[in-house]
């Protein structure tokens, strides 16, 4: 049976912001079909975003309450939110830029403090919004518009980092994984604590036209060809492995 | 009326929990951690939500959310802290989110020294965040007043949905003096209007009501140029003129009802002393001292710094020639003063970490009477 997946959207809306084959759109649709799967009541939810393109996949398309905060600052004001109205069901999405490289030591420590948030980290490997300029996600060796000769930094691994923080449950999946992704989001609006979903989105604009993957397609097959689920990832060489993004969860989940 | 022995910053604990304020988020600093400490222990009697975050930028903006789900809420902090803070600051502005800042100044810049105290931060809490906007700056001289200002502060932020802040000192966070707490205190409460838009009103400097998350209103809170329903217009040039002035009009139309000071001896004063914050005890003494010899001295005690009290021009009488201006900063305050009058302003700075003593602004005076 089709789903009316219209009733999540603000009325009046008739486009998002965001470029031909960017993944924030599908991340978009995923997540109201979690909540539609869960039967969440949307007025009893708040959506918390920061600045980036990835701040306005809720603001203002979420037909909810939304607040989209200062650059880096989506998790403690969600944190304020959630603290003074513990019957909110608080879900923060934003980029990787503003939830890492910015906004990086409120993560590890809501992470710590396991703050009863959804944590959704839309991560496109670069600064999308700005131009194009490296992040802390982006790939060794990896072009960007600060770094023409290819990335010379690590990036980090996200899920690692959150776990060790503290965080009750980490995954990390495609938007190529959309069942996968969807299953993820209703498992983290279900637990208490903080729960952390970093969602890879293909961005041909900024991240794609340095890197030989120009078009959106190209970016999607790429996605598709490097995510290796953990369970397949276990049997694999280190040579195998090489250059793969290993997806999946990576806590028990808790309760 | 019940009588306490408290410290400045225990009042000023004291005040916003009367005042309503059960949220409080915040990140240590001398010499304004004790509000902090006190703050959490109460809570714990009263119910209301305490939290250590993991710095001053994290704390105002956990301020700012808990205000968008009903809180009174406040932070408080000192010259560095209130630095970090003011991204925040702005923010609050610009979506007219009311928020309760306490700064317990100390002596800058930089680090400065740290249980020490200063007056630096007064420039830095009226341009601190980018833009064009409006906050309210109140500055108390005594325990008592730390405790009624901080009670007032919370009514201003909830009247006007701005950032408010106590712009306190060290010599008065650490102060401790008695107080007198009566039971009638008038405590204004958050207007609400269901379906109402809360970014917007028909009148120019209006303040619309504020809704709060949970309530069905599928709010759009956002710190980007918007419409009164809280959609961005990042390119709308009207929209951004509009939002920006009724944001500053707001407070300037009303600028007669929120400021207040206090006026000593100015009926036949020749020089006027303009003072503030703990000097203006300093100053109070002083004045009294020279006219017992008979100058014809007098003095303006301003409370309220931000919006800066530009009718003290009718106030400090037709027969001042000349004002004195004592700061514990480089003459902050003495700079603004010189906009708003034609007489000569005498501008006396110390900073050195300490008090202006009475008789330093005795010996300073009485080179110019």
């Amino acid at each position: 049976m089709p789903r009316d997946m219209e009733q999540y959207l603000r009325p009046g809306l008739t486009s998002t912001p965001f470029c031909p084959g960017c993944g924030h759109g599908i991340l978009m649709g995923l997540i109201f079909r979690a909540i539609d799967d869960l039967e969440l009541n949307m007025d009893e939810m708040l959506f918390v975003s920061g600045i980036g393109c990835a701040g306005w996949i809720p603001s203002p398309h979420f037909n909810a309450d939304t607040l989209h905060t200062l650059h880096g600052r989506a998790i403690p004001a969600a944190t304020g939110a959630k603290m003074f109205n513990p019957k909110l069901r608080v879900m923060v999405i934003s980029g990787d830029g503003d939830l890492v490289d910015i906004g990086g030591n409120h993560l590890i420590h809501a992470a710590r403090r396991n703050m009863d948030l959804t944590v959704i980290c839309a991560s496109n490997m670069v600064y999308g919004m700005t131009g194009g300029q490296v992040c802390s996600t982006t790939p060794a060796a990896v072009f960007t518009q600060t770094t023409t000769q290819g990335n010379p930094y690590q990036p980090f691994d996200l899920c690692k980092l959150v776990v060790a923080a503290g965080a009750t449950y980490a995954a990390r999946y495609s938007v190529t994984q959309p069942f996968a992704l969807i299953a993820s989001i209703k498992k983290a609006l279900k637990i208490n604590g903080f729960c952390f979903i970093e969602v890879l989105s293909p961005c041909p604009t900024q991240f794609g036209r340095h890197n030989q993957l120009d078009t959106p397609v190209d970016m999607i097959k790429e996605l598709i060809d490097k995510c290796i689920m953990n369970k397949r990832a276990k049997n694999l060489s280190p040579e195998e492995l090489k250059d793969k993004i290993i997806t999946g969860e990576f806590t028990s989940g808790g309760n | 009326m019940v009588k306490y022995y408290l410290s400045g910053n225990e009042a000023i604990a004291e005040g916003a929990i009367r005042a309503g304020c059960r949220y409080y988020a915040g990140y240590p600093i001398t010499p304004s951690s004790e509000i902090m400490e006190r703050i959490s222990v109460r809570f714990n009697e009263i119910g209301g939500v305490f939290i250590q975050m993991e710095d001053e930028i994290a704390s105002i903006c956990s301020v700012i959310g808990a205000s968008w789900a009903g809180a009174k809420a406040m932070t408080a902090t000192s010259g560095p802290g209130f630095t970090l803070m003011q991204e925040g600051i702005g923010y609050a502005a610009m979506t007219e989110t009311p928020i309760v800042i306490v700064d317990v100044q100390r002596a800058g810049p930089g680090m400065g020294q740290a249980t020490r105290v200063g007056d630096g931060d007064i420039m830095q809490a009226k341009w601190g965040s980018s833009g064009d906007y409006q906050v309210i700056a109140i500055c108390p001289w005594s325990v008592q007043e730390a405790y009624e200002q901080t009670i007032n502060v919370f009514n201003l932020a909830e009247k006007y949905r701005i950032p408010v802040l106590l712009l306190t000192e060290e010599s008065i966070g650490h102060l401790r003096e008695r107080i007198e707490v009566v039971k009638d205190i008038e405590i204004f409460n958050r207007r609400k209007k269901a379906g109402a838009a809360p970014f917007g009103t028909e009148e120019r400097g209006g303040v619309p009501p504020m809704p709060t998350f949970g309530e069905g209103e599928k709010l759009l809170v956002t710190a980007s140029t918007h419409d009164s329903h809280g959609f961005r217009k990042t390119d709308d040039p009207l929209v951004h003129e509009r939002l920006v002035s009724r944001l500053n009009e707001k407070i300037i139309n009303n600028r007669e009802k929120i400021i207040d000071y206090e006026k000593y001896y100015l009926e036949d004063a020749t020089v006027v002393v303009i003072s503030y914050g703990s000097t203006a005890r300093s100053s109070l003494f002083a004045v009294e001292a020279l006219r017992a010899e008979g100058r014809k001295i007098g003095m303006l005690r301003l409370k309220t710094l931000w919006p800066f009290p530009d009718g003290l021009r009718r106030d400090i009488g037709a027969k001042a020639n000349m004002l004195f201006v004592p700061e514990m900063n480089r003459g902050q305050v003495a700079g603004e003063v010189r906009k708003y009058v034609s007489c000569p302003v005498v501008s006396f700075t110390q900073t050195n970490g300490e008090v202006i003593r009475p008789d330093t602004i005795i010996e300073q005076l009485r080179r110019h009477l």
